[in-house]
């Protein structure tokens, strides 16, 4: 991994002009810490990717084992005037993650839009509930296994999806 | 009444009229809408109400929060599976006689979003008089559709058999027995 | 509590009074968490406890929406009273929830932008605009000069008449009725501008990845300076209504106070992070289309509180207006879009004449076009604050994930805290100040 560059450990990449920091599930928190420590003082967004159907995706560094789902964290720094983006690999079959809460309070209803949406659950979150869907919905559904849920729809007369 | 001069010995003008049209009269010149606003539509229905499309022309500019004191239910905008249960909850809330306007493609059938996340047309929840076609329907479309319905309540009948949409409904949804009302000219 | 009596909550902690410390090391997170104002209740749990006093008879926890009519649409706010003090406030949202960012995956990214512009349906041209640049961000394309001017105009324009409706809605909401009339009078003269150059006075679908749709009408620039000279005259008038006035100020000051710490460790942007006395920008500080080129300044606060946040929307409006005017002046001639024939659809006149350009023309809009594999996040500084966009493409023809960071998401998540301690009228004044639009926040 010579041609890898580390920061906080982890390796980081660029994709069109942008920092991606690609730290493991174990590391990730501390990694947010750190560079809350470096002046990346908001978490500007949380969100995941569900990449069943796309499994070779782009940019991740040598190393890195791809997972089904990605948490992407995008952290800013008003100091520097920089963006920086995480990417963490969580896998399938134990779609677990620290949670930010403590770092950054703002990750509070992205991480429980992320869990409503893909099923992953953040460990330490307060209050890790449903928060778009029903309490009492079934299923995750940004994941790519979980159908649009079109009705069809008489007059249309194309059978592919518009 | 003077005896034996009949109608001749009033002291005033008078106008002699059935009730029914009496009474459709009044409804139709003072609905008062419910907001039901939801998403885009509801800015447009917030326009209309505003200075420049004046809604008051029509003696509608008082929308009402509480659905206890309004007729009409103006459903702006696209009604998720969330808000469904609500939706028919502010419906019921409302008193007879009461109309449904539905705002909207996405109220009317869904619109663009055929997804899981909306409802599929507010008409599987509550029975819609209007639908006002449109992503928004601009203020003008709406106007024409409050019009249309102003003319539905105008030349429509007072009493109405249940299910069928607006007007009076006699029975209780789905409580005992269900008792016919007898209407002078069914639909 | 008159606005100079400001209380810091991060003033004093157990350990006494604290210096500010670095920015990393700030305790505003530490102590988000143990001032206990969100209110940790489910939706369900709620609804059971709901308008019956608790087993004291101290508190009770009232639900207000989501049919309500100061909140905005269909946003429900828990709130548990101690008589008409609030204690602890939870926004529930998701009623307005419509599975945006899953049809998004289904539609081209032509399509695309027909999508997005109906989350923020306050500002519309700001989310077709975030959704654009992702996707040229991905194409690696640029766009033409006059593009990127027209963006700007219609952007700069929209935030205009965003403000002017939040106005409306913030008169409303604390008694000044008169403001909705006079907010939407304004919003319509925009809006005309908009109808005329995109046909539609909502929902426009007109930037769209390559540039924009159609070029400006004959006789915009006339249309605009109409607007241009009309506006500073009626927002005068809204100084004479409001700002100046004892009642309104009454309503508004020092109430619903948020901390710069507090803004920041709890992802505010825009006007909210502003009024705490934070300067930030994007269009200044991490600046896109060509915003580098025109002169403005950022309005902030500093108290933090709901006057503040009205008084910045009215300064915005001042600089938008100004800004609009340099816009004019240097509008670049040109071409409105970008002439690639991957991503743009030949000129009308052509499909008359060749065949070619008519199955380009078709292929374009049944199939769309690829877009390379990669991963993109672009933002731009909406009326209400970031506006993010998380683009994942697998290089077909449709996005692979999108994903749309709204503001009013993030700003939904002070309400707790500058409610706390208020009364329910203030309350509502708070919502309002925030000015939530919901398809945003429940996409
Ligand atoms: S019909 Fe169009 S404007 Fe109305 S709510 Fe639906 S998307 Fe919005």
């Amino acid at each position: 991994m010579a041609d890898v560059e580390l920061r906080h450990g982890v390796p980081e990449t660029r994709a069109l002009g942008q920092v991606v920091l690609h730290p493991p599930r174990g590391a990730y928190r501390d990694v947010v810490a750190g560079l809350r420590q470096e002046g990346f003082t908001m978490c500007v967004d949380v969100t995941a990717v569900d990449y069943l159907t796309h499994p070779g995706r782009s940019g991740l560094p040598p190393g890195v084992a791809p997972e089904r789902f990605e948490v992407v964290v995008t952290l800013l720094s008003f100091e520097r005037r920089e963006r920086l983006r995480l990417r963490v690999q969580v896998p399938e079959h134990d779609p677990v993650l620290d949670s930010l809460y403590d770092l950054h309070p703002s990750s509070e209803a992205p991480e429980r839009e992320v869990f409503d949406m893909f099923g992953v659950a953040f460990e330490g979150h307060p209050d890790l509930t449903r928060i778009l869907m029903p309490e009492d919905w079934e299923g995750h559904p940004l994941r790519k296994d979980y159908s649009v849920g079109r009705i069809p729809v008489q007059f249309k007369a194309a059978g592919a999806p518009r | 009444m003077g005896r034996g001069e009949g109608l001749g010995g009033l002291q005033h003008n008078f106008l002699t009229g059935n009730l029914e049209a009496a009474v459709k009269w009044a409804r139709r010149n003072s609905m008062w809408p419910a907001t039901f606003g939801l998403a885009c539509c509801a800015i447009e229905m917030m326009a209309t109400g505003a200075s420049h499309f004046d809604l008051s022309r029509f003696g509608m500019e008082v929308f009402r929060a509480s659905p206890r004191q309004a007729d009409l239910m103006i459903v702006a905008g696209r009604v998720s599976q969330k808000m469904a249960p609500v939706l028919r909850q502010v419906y019921d809330q409302m008193v007879e006689p009461k109309w449904v306007l539905s705002m909207g493609v996405c109220a009317s059938s869904g619109g663009m979003f055929n997804n899981y996340a909306l409802v599929q047309g507010i008409d599987q929840v509550v029975p819609v008089d209007v639908y006002a076609p449109g992503c928004p329907p601009n203020p003008q479309t709406l106007l024409h559709s409050i019009l249309t319905l102003h003319e539905l309540v105008r030349t429509g009948q007072i009493l109405r058999r249940p299910g069928t949409g607006a007007g009076i409904r006699v029975d209780e949804q789905g409580g005992g027995e269900r008792v016919p009302v007898h209407v002078a000219t069914p639909r | 509590m008159t606005s100079t009596e400001r209380v810091y909550p991060g003033a004093i902690t157990s350990e006494g009074a604290q210096e500010l410390a670095a920015r990393g090391a700030s305790t505003a997170a530490e102590l988000l968490r143990e001032q206990g104002s969100v209110l940790r209740l489910s939706e369900v749990a709620a609804a059971e406890q709901a308008d019956r006093a608790g087993p004291e008879d101290e508190t009770m926890i009232i639900n207000m929406g989501p049919q309500h009519p100061s909140t905005h649409g269909v946003l429900r706010v828990m709130l548990e009273l101690e008589g008409e003090t609030v204690l602890r406030t939870k926004p529930i949202m998701g009623y307005l929830h419509t599975g945006m960012e899953k049809t998004g995956e289904d539609l081209t990214y032509l399509q695309g932008a027909t999508n997005v512009t109906r989350m923020d349906y306050a500002s519309p041209f700001f989310n077709e605009l975030v959704f654009s640049l992702a996707t040229e961000a991905l194409l690696e394309v640029d766009i033409p000069p006059r593009a990127t001017w027209i963006r700007m105009l219609m952007c700069e324009l929209n935030r205009i008449s965003s403000h002017f409706l939040f106005l409306a809605t913030n008169g409303m909401d604390l008694g000044a009725i008169s403001m909705i009339l006079y907010g939407w009078r304004e919003r319509d003269m925009v809006l005309q501008f908009f109808e005329k150059t995109t046909g539609l006075r909502m929902n426009h679908n007109y930037v769209r990845p390559g540039g924009v749709a159609v070029d400006l009408p004959d006789g915009w620039r006339d249309d605009v300076l109409r607007l241009l000279d009309a506006l500073p005259s009626r927002l005068e008038e809204y100084d004479d209504l409001m700002t100046g006035q004892p009642i309104w100020r009454g309503r508004t000051q020092g109430i619903g106070l948020l901390t710069p710490e507090e803004a920041v460790a709890l992802g505010a942007t825009g006007p909210i992070l502003r009024s705490t006395g934070v300067p930030w920008d994007l269009r200044r500080d991490l600046p896109y289309l060509a915003y580098d080129q025109v002169d403005f300044n950022v309005v902030v606060g500093s108290y933090g509180d709901v006057f503040d946040r009205y008084a910045i929307r009215l300064n915005e409006i001042r600089e938008s207006i100004d800004i609009v005017r340099q816009i004019v002046d240097r509008m670049p001639g040109g071409d409105y879009r970008v002439q690639d024939r991957k991503i743009t659809p030949p000129p009308r006149a052509r499909i008359d004449e060749s065949m070619e350009a008519l199955i380009h023309h078709f292929k374009i809009f049944t199939e769309g076009f690829r877009v390379p594999e990669g991963e993109v996040y672009v933002a731009v500084e909406s009326p209400r604050g970031e506006l993010g966009c998380y683009l994942v493409s697998d290089g077909s023809g449709k996005p692979y994930r999108l994903h749309i960071r709204g503001p009013s998401f993030y700003n939904l998540q002070t309400l707790p805290h500058m409610m706390r301690g208020g009364l329910i009228p203030d309350a509502v004044a708070v919502i309002s100040s925030v000015d939530p639009i919901m398809g945003e926040v429940d996409r």
